[in-house]
């Protein structure tokens, strides 16, 4: 079985510093990979190199059997990739509703007007936006933005979301109805890779684990067996909170 | 007689002038990602005091820099005040706009006060011969005098608080604010610095050519090119550009029609910002 | 189709009858050619509007498809004898044409530098033309009064031009609105919000910003070609006059960004302003400094413009009045 998407080799350099350096995985269909590291691990590079947003120096990048390495964003998201960011990045003064539309729009689905209004208001009622679809996108809470974020994502018709730090700054609540969120967004069908701060979270969604630290794969595996692995344990030494929260999933 | 090498003296003298009028510009640019397009304006303003303190009160044209200097830097942080500090965060589009805006306005006085006359400031200076060359003395002076601020700029940004300060409100706005540094201020200041670069090298300018109300046109194309040739931000860079940029033209003059100059700049200026959208020697790097 | 079931649709066709219907029965050539300058100034603003209002990209030398498409009429009509019923139109299409070439290149500048370098195309174009002799170089090219022959005499020729004109205006206002509700809209719309987001959704937007680009240029051209047929007599600094993108910037700008109704109504208050600023004798010379003012008092106050004020406090209307 091909994956669904490959990362080969990838390495981006700033000036300089080594962002993401020799990096490979896969994400297979309808699963959840998890993409956990220290700050400053290169987690976010990653996605802005799947996504388009950067070119790698090195490396490429295949999805559905495509080879998407040097492709502008919105090509990307022609074949089936959605995005929600981790500083979100909503159309300010357009409603929810329309912000949804435009994904449904120009994601892969490519729908007409009408049909992409329909999709969008499904979307936002999938991620309990229904009562807020007229409401102008700069005008909704925090966690709303993030719902948002996920509900555009998510009207594309996608065959893999990339969730970038999604769960950040929201309360336990808000967390919770987030995760169930998740859940149903791959109950459909479509795989997902996370990036997450949240331990608990991120090692109870996911089916695999892939552990960045300085740009590079220190781990992969089942949530369990990376949690008990030493050099992940010592690469979240200088995070003690995470760290803290690693040792406890450890022993679950 | 002039020749090449005259040629290409002369321009880096007043090439040094354009690096000047940049460093205003590229300075604002750097610290608060504004374009200011009242540049030219101030500019011509600062032409047009040197005019009046020569003509009106008969004082010696480079007494007059500092003068101008202040009243620019003051003049700066009004602009800042009444144009500028509402639209910060805003969308880019919209702070174009207002400085768009005022600088209607500041052409729209001048030529309601000055009309589209042109205008001249006399100096006389001893020039420097070399051999059968000679080097206009308000070519030197200008140079010399710019030198010496571009020196003063850079130990005010790099060994003064206040520059170390704008600094970093220029590379972190957000870190700058956490960490005690009264942004808001930051940036007035540094509006007014730009402003006042902008006006003393009008002043310089002015010691050299005759102007007219709608000069500012021209010399803000001109800074412009300087910056992208320099790196958005980079106020050393904007001095090299400038020189650049005195050494092409000084280069073209024999050449080309007066009125193609402009085009080949514009042409220049898109060209090498579709190429390095970010200057070719970038100071930001976010 | 749909449109017609629209409100808006009606408001529009009100307006171009008005323009049609009241100089034709008050029989006053006055006021024809007020209302002209109206037409033309609403037709250069809804187009405008295309990429300030709705892309959300500055562009200070509009004027440059005016002035040209005037040159490639008149140079068509007088030197190779083409009736106005093919120049006009050919006159749009090739200034789009170019329009959609230089702007693949400079709409990879983004903010100032792609609002500079339309300043850039402007003068670029001017100092061309200047130097071209085929079009009259910096003297221009004057047109013999026999081009109004095939139109039924000059007296005739004028009211067919203004009704051409009013048309062109109608068909801007209606372009921009169908562009505002279709997916090409949302897509300029979405790239205005925020362009990378933009990107990242999907929005193909270097191809959508070159097209809003060209588009934006069609009836300006066609206009400016019917625009200087009728004065017989085109000049560089006339053609291509940074002022007049000025103008239609700050007409945008007053009337509302990204609002159809708001380019008529800007117009209209511009137009009436302008004629109060020029028969007094205090602010004759102050007609620039007056537009600078208010420029600036409508971006720091009132961004929306008027048009944006009404819908905010009245949001029923945004249906009726886009």
């Amino acid at each position: 079985m091909t994956p669904l998407l490959e990362l080969v080799d990838l390495t981006k350099s700033f000036g300089g510093v080594k962002a993401v350096s020799g990096l490979s995985f896969a994400v297979n269909e309808r699963e959840i990979l998890g993409l956990i590291g220290p700050n400053g691990a290169g987690k976010s590079t990653v996605f802005n190199l799947i996504s388009g947003v950067f070119r790698p120096d090195r490396g490429r990048v295949r999805f559905r059997g495509i080879d998407i390495t040097n492709q502008p964003p919105y090509r990307v998201a022609r074949h089936g990739l959605a995005r929600a960011h981790q500083i979100v990045q909503p159309l300010p003064l357009m409603s929810v509703l329309e912000n949804c539309m435009v994904g449904a729009c120009f994601g892969q689905e490519n729908l007409s007007l009408a049909r992409a209004r329909e999709a969008a208001r499904e979307s936002a009622v999938f991620v309990g936006l229904e009562e807020r679809l007229a409401t102008p996108a700069a005008q909704l809470t925090i966690a709303g933005k993030k719902r948002l974020e996920l509900a555009r994502a998510l009207a594309a018709g996608p065959v893999l979301m990339l969730l970038d730090e999604v769960l950040a700054g929201l309360n336990p609540t808000e967390v919770e109805r987030m995760t169930d969120v998740i859940r149903r967004i791959r109950g459909r069908g479509i795989a997902i890779l996370i990036i997450e701060h949240l331990m608990q979270a991120i090692m109870g969604l996911s089916d695999r684990i892939v552990v960045l630290n300085a740009g590079q794969k220190l781990a992969e595996g089942v949530p369990e067996a990376v949690a008990n692995d030493p050099a992940v344990i010592v690469a979240y030494l200088g995070d003690p909170a995470a760290a803290e929260a690693l040792h406890r999933e450890a022993r679950t | 007689m002039i020749g090449i090498f005259a040629s290409l003296v002369d321009g880096v003298l007043i090439g040094s002038v354009y690096g000047l009028a940049a460093m205003g510009l590229t300075l604002i640019w750097g610290v608060m990602d504004v374009v200011n397009l009242t540049h030219g304006s101030v500019i011509v303003a600062g032409m047009f005091a040197l005019y009046l303190l020569t003509s009106a009160f008969g004082i010696s044209p480079y007494l007059a820099l500092l003068p101008i200097f202040i009243a620019g830097f003051l003049f700066g942080i009004a602009l800042y005040w009444i144009a500028v500090h509402r639209m910060i965060g805003r969308p880019p589009l919209m702070i174009l706009l207002s400085t768009f805006s005022v600088n209607l306005v500041l052409v729209g006085i001048g030529t309601a006060l000055w009309g589209t006359v042109l205008f001249n400031v006399p100096v006389t200076l001893p020039g420097l011969n070399v051999e059968r060359y000679t080097f206009p003395g308000t070519h030197i002076l200008a140079a010399v005098l710019t030198a010496v601020m571009a020196i003063c700029l850079y130990l005010f940004l790099y060994r003064t608080r206040l520059g170390k300060a704008l600094r970093a409100v220029a590379s972190n706005r957000e870190a700058a604010e956490l960490s005690g540094i009264p942004t808001t201020r930051m940036l007035s200041v540094s509006f007014g610095l730009g402003v006042a670069l902008a006006g003393v090298s009008g002043m310089l300018i002015a010691t050299l050519f005759p102007f007219t109300v709608l000069a500012g046109d021209a010399y803000q194309l001109k800074s412009f090119v300087v910056v992208v040739l320099g790196g958005l931000g980079n106020p050393a860079g904007a001095l090299v550009g400038g020189i650049a940029l005195g050494l092409i033209e000084g280069l073209a003059a024999p050449f080309m029609p007066v009125s193609w100059t402009l085009i080949i700049e514009f042409a220049l200026f898109v060209v090498v910002l579709i190429m390095f959208p970010r200057g070719i020697f970038a100071f930001r790097r976010s | 189709m749909t449109m017609l079931r629209r409100p808006f649709f009606w408001i529009i066709a009100l307006v171009i009858a008005a323009f049609v219907v009241a100089p034709v029965v008050e029989n006053d050539v006055s006021m024809r050619e007020s209302l002209l300058l109206a037409a033309v100034y609403i037709t250069l603003a809804s187009n405008l509007n295309l990429m300030l209002g709705y892309a959300g990209y500055i562009n200070f030398g509009s004027i440059v498809f005016f002035g040209l498409g005037g040159y490639v009429c008149v140079y068509l009509i007088n030197t190779q004898a083409w009736p106005l019923a093919l120049a006009a139109p050919a006159a749009g299409i090739s200034v789009s044409l170019i329009a959609f070439v230089f702007g693949l290149g400079i709409l990879r500048l983004r903010g100032a530098y792609f609002a500079l370098a339309t300043i850039g195309v402007n003068e670029g174009v001017q100092a061309f033309v200047q130097n071209f002799s085929p079009w009259g170089g910096a003297s221009g090219l004057y047109l013999p009064v026999s081009i109004f022959q095939p139109l039924g005499g000059p007296m005739r020729a004028l009211w067919i031009v203004y009704f051409l004109l009013v048309g062109v205006m109608g068909l801007s206002l209606y372009l921009s609105y169908a562009i505002k509700v279709s997916k090409f809209g949302l897509g300029l719309a979405a790239i205005g919000q925020n362009e990378d987001a933009a990107a990242v959704l999907g929005v193909p937007t270097p191809r959508y910003k070159a097209l809003a680009y060209s588009v934006s240029a069609f009836l300006p051209a066609i206009s400016g070609g019917l625009y200087f047929f009728k004065s017989a007599f085109i000049q560089p600094t006339d053609a291509f006059d940074l002022g007049l993108s000025t103008e239609a910037m700050v007409i945008v700008m007053l009337g509302g960004q990204g609002t159809i109704t708001g380019a008529a109504i800007g117009a209209y208050l511009y137009e009436e302003l302008r004629g109060w600023l020029l028969t007094s004798d205090t602010f004759a010379n102050f007609q620039l400094v007056v537009s600078g003012a208010l420029l600036l008092i409508i971006v720091l106050f009132v961004p929306g413009g008027l048009m944006g004020w009404i819908h905010g406090r009245w949001p029923r209307l945004k249906r009726v009045f886009e």
